[in-house]
C-alpha cells in the first residue's frame, strides 16, 4: 500500500491521542517525541528499503515499543494512568494490555477525547484552534505559525502554554460522560468552525488556504460519527464548511487573484460538496433549535442556490443576518448585515447601516470595513471618497491576493472620476461581492486583536 | 563496473510529519532510478542512532551518540558505478542534501587474494 495525501500528518495525529491516553496527559510532551521518533524511523527505514505492506500498524508498533522503552525507563506514567500502573507492576501483562489498548479501532475514539480535551475551557480559543491543528493535524509549530501568519517563536510560547493547561489538568477529557459531552461541545464546534474560518478568510498569504478547510471538515465528520457529538448544530456546521468549501476552486482565478462572488465560475464549484452541504443542512433541520450555524449554512445557501448573482435574494439574506446578529452579536456580523442592507436597498443605505455599527471602532484595522464604505461609495459615484476608502483598505490589506484586489479597486475609481468628469457614461460596476465574501463569518482575525 | 558504499550521515529528525512524507518519497524515487539504471547493489540498511562504543587496549565502554547529530551514521547502500565520478555524480540526487545531511562516497576494495 502506497500512503495516500498527508498520510505522515494524519498518523501524527492518530498516534498522539492513541498514546497520551496510554501514558496520561501529563506525558504529552514525551508522546509527541516517541512519536516524532517513530517517523525518523520511518524515514530511514522506509527511504531505503520501500514502505511497508502496512505503514499504519508499522508506525504504531514502532511507537508502541519506544512507548513501552520508556515506560520501563521511567515509569511516571503509572501516577497518571492507573490502571496502566498497576499493569506496569507485572512485566509480562504489560505488552498484552497496551497492545490491547491501542486496538485500531479505538482510535476515532481517542482523536474525540483529545480534541475534546483540547478545548478546554481554560486555553484561549485561538489557543484551541493552535493546539488541535498541532496535535490533532499533524502540523509542525512552524507549519501552525505559518498559516496563522504569526511569528514562530510566539506560537511555539502560544502552544506550549496550552499544552501546560492541558498537562495540568491531569486527565483526558472524558468523552463517555453524556453530560459533560454535550457541555463541552460547543465549544468544540466553535474551535472547528474558527479552523475552517481561519483557512477560508485568514490572512495567509495564500488567501484561500484549503489544507486548513479539509482538516475542519475531517474533524467535524468524526464529530458527527459520535452519537452524541450529531446534534443539529453539528450537522448544520459541516452543512456550512461544505458549502463554503464547494466554492474553494471558484474562489481564485487563473491568475492567482481573488475572484468576487459575482465573478465566480459557478460551473467550478464542487458539486459533490455541494450535494454534500445540502443534505447535512436537512439532517440539521430537526429539533428545535436554530444554532447561529443554521443562520450561516442558511446564508451560504442563499449565495449557493441562485445560477447567477443577480438573482440573490437579499431580502432572505438580510434576514438571516438580522437573526445572526441577535445570536452572536459581534462588528463582523453587523458589518455584513450592512453590506446585505446595501446589496437589497442601495448605496445610501448600506452607508447609514455600516455608520451605524456601534462597536465599528473593532473594525479599524480589518481591510474589508474601509473596503466596504469604498465600494458603496463607488456605486453611489463619490469617486474620490471611495479611492481614499480602498486606498485606507490597501495600508491594511493581509496578503498580495488582497492587495491586488484594492489596488485594482483603486484603478476603477480613477476611471469611474475621469469618465464622470468628461461627462461620459460609466459602466456599473457588477457585484463587487470579494469584500462581502471575505468578511461573512470572519471573527477569528478580531479575536486576535 | 566498481563497487561503492554510499554512506548516509545526519538525518534531519526535527522535520514535520508532512515534510518528512515528502522525503520519504522523495528516496524511494531517488532509489527507484537508482535501481532502473542498474546501478543499485544493495539498498543496504539503515542504522539506529542509539547504542555504544568500545575503545582503546581497555575496552572503555561508552554509549552513543558518539557524535554530532550531523555526523552521526545513520545508514549504507552498495551501488556499482564505472568510477569515482560516476558514483560521485549518483549522490549528487540524494535527498539527504536536501534536508542537512551529508552522504559520503567510498570505493570497496575488491578482495582479491
Amino acid at each position: 500500500m502506497q500512503p495516500g495525501e498527508h498520510f505522515f500528518r494524519h498518523e501524527y495525529g492518530r498516534l498522539v491521542a492513541s498514546l497520551t491516553r496510554l501514558f496520561g496527559v501529563h506525558n504529552l510532551d514525551l508522546v509527541e517525541d516517541v512519536v516524532q521518533d517513530a517517523f525518523v524511523r520511518a524515514l530511514e527505514v522506509w527511504g531505503i528499503r520501500g514502505t511497508p505492506a502496512n505503514p499504519s500498524a508499522w508506525l504504531m508498533a514502532t511507537a508502541r515499543n519506544r512507548a513501552l522503552d520508556a515506560l520501563r525507563r521511567q515509569r511516571t506514567a503509572r501516577k497518571f494512568a492507573p490502571e496502566l500502573g498497576r499493569l506496569l507492576d507485572s512485566e509480562g501483562a504489560l505488552a498484552a494490555t497496551v497492545e490491547e489498548l491501542l486496538q485500531p479501532g479505538e482510535f476515532k475514539d481517542d482523536l474525540l477525547r483529545m480534541m475534546f480535551s483540547c478545548c478546554h475551557p481554560s486555553i484561549a480559543e485561538n489557543a484551541q484552534v493552535a493546539l488541535i491543528l498541532h496535535i490533532l493535524c499533524g502540523f509542525s509549530v512552524g507549519e501552525v505559525a505559518s498559516a496563522f501568519v504569526a511569528k514562530p517563536d510566539a506560537m511555539e510560547k502560544r502552544i506550549q502554554r496550552a499544552k501546560q493547561t492541558l498537562a495540568d489538568s491531569k486527565t483526558l477529557f472524558d468523552t463517555r460522560t453524556p453530560r459533560e459531552f454535550t457541555a463541552r461541545l460547543p465549544s468544540v464546534r466553535r474551535a472547528l468552525y474558527l479552523l475552517f474560518n481561519e483557512g477560508y478568510h485568514g490572512a495567509s498569504p495564500a488567501a484561500v488556504n484549503a489544507e486548513l478547510c479539509r482538516e475542519a471538515i475531517r474533524l467535524v465528520t468524526l464529530l458527527l460519527g459520535h452519537p452524541q457529538g450529531a446534534e443539529p448544530a453539528t450537522h448544520a456546521l459541516a452543512a456550512l464548511m461544505c458549502l463554503h468549501a464547494a466554492r474553494l476552486p471558484a474562489r481564485v482565478g487563473p491568475t492567482g487573484d481573488l475572484l468576487a462572488l459575482a465573478h465566480q465560475e459557478r460551473t467550478r464549484w464542487d458539486s459533490g460538496l455541494m450535494g454534500q452541504g445540502l443534505k447535512l443542512l436537512q439532517l440539521s433541520a430537526t429539533g428545535g433549535e436554530l444554532s447561529e450555524y443554521h443562520l450561516e449554512a442558511g446564508i451560504a445557501l442563499e449565495h449557493a442556490r441562485v445560477a447567477r448573482s443577480e438573482d440573490t435574494d437579499w431580502h432572505a439574506i438580510v434576514g438571516l443576518y438580522d437573526a445572526l446578529l441577535l445570536k452572536r452579536p459581534s462588528p463582523i456580523v453587523a458589518l455584513n448585515r450592512a453590506i446585505a442592507i446595501g446589496e437589497r436597498d442601495g448605496a445610501e443605505q448600506g452607508l447609514a447601516a455600516i455608520h451605524a455599527i456601534e462597536a465599528r471602532d473593532c473594525l479599524s484595522i480589518y481591510p474589508f470595513y474601509p473596503a466596504a464604505l469604498g465600494e458603496f461609495e463607488y456605486r453611489r459615484r463619490c469617486f474620490d471618497d471611495a479611492r481614499e476608502y480602498f486606498r485606507a483598505a490597501l495600508a491594511l490589506a493581509r496578503n498580495p491576493m488582497e492587495r491586488r484586489y484594492l489596488q485594482r479597486r483603486m484603478a476603477a475609481c480613477e476611471a469611474g472620476h475621469l469618465a464622470k468628469q468628461s461627462g461620459l457614461a460609466i459602466e456599473p460596476h457588477p457585484y463587487a461581492q470579494m469584500w462581502r465574501d471575505s468578511l461573512d463569518q470572519l471573527e477569528l482575525g478580531l479575536s486576535k486583536l | 563496473m566498481n563497487d561503492f558504499a554510499f554512506v548516509y550521515r545526519g538525518w534531519d529528525t526535527s522535520a514535520s510529519p508532512e515534510d518528512m512524507q515528502k522525503t520519504v518519497d522523495l528516496w524511494r524515487a531517488w532509489f527507484k532510478d537508482l535501481e532502473a539504471s542498474g546501478h543499485l547493489k544493495d539498498p543496504g540498511l539503515p542504522l539506529d542512532k542509539s547504542g555504544s562504543v568500545i575503545k582503546g587496549t581497555r575496552k572503555l565502554v561508552s554509549d552513543g551518540p558518539f557524535a554530532e547529530a550531523k555526523d552521526v551514521v545513520g545508514g549504507f547502500t552498495l551501488i556499482t558505478a564505472q568510477d569515482l565520478q560516476q558514483a560521485t555524480d549518483l549522490a549528487r540526487g540524494c535527498p539527504i542534501l536536501e534536508s542537512g545531511g551529508s552522504i559520503e562516497v567510498r570505493p570497496v576494495l575488491p578482495l582479491e587474494m
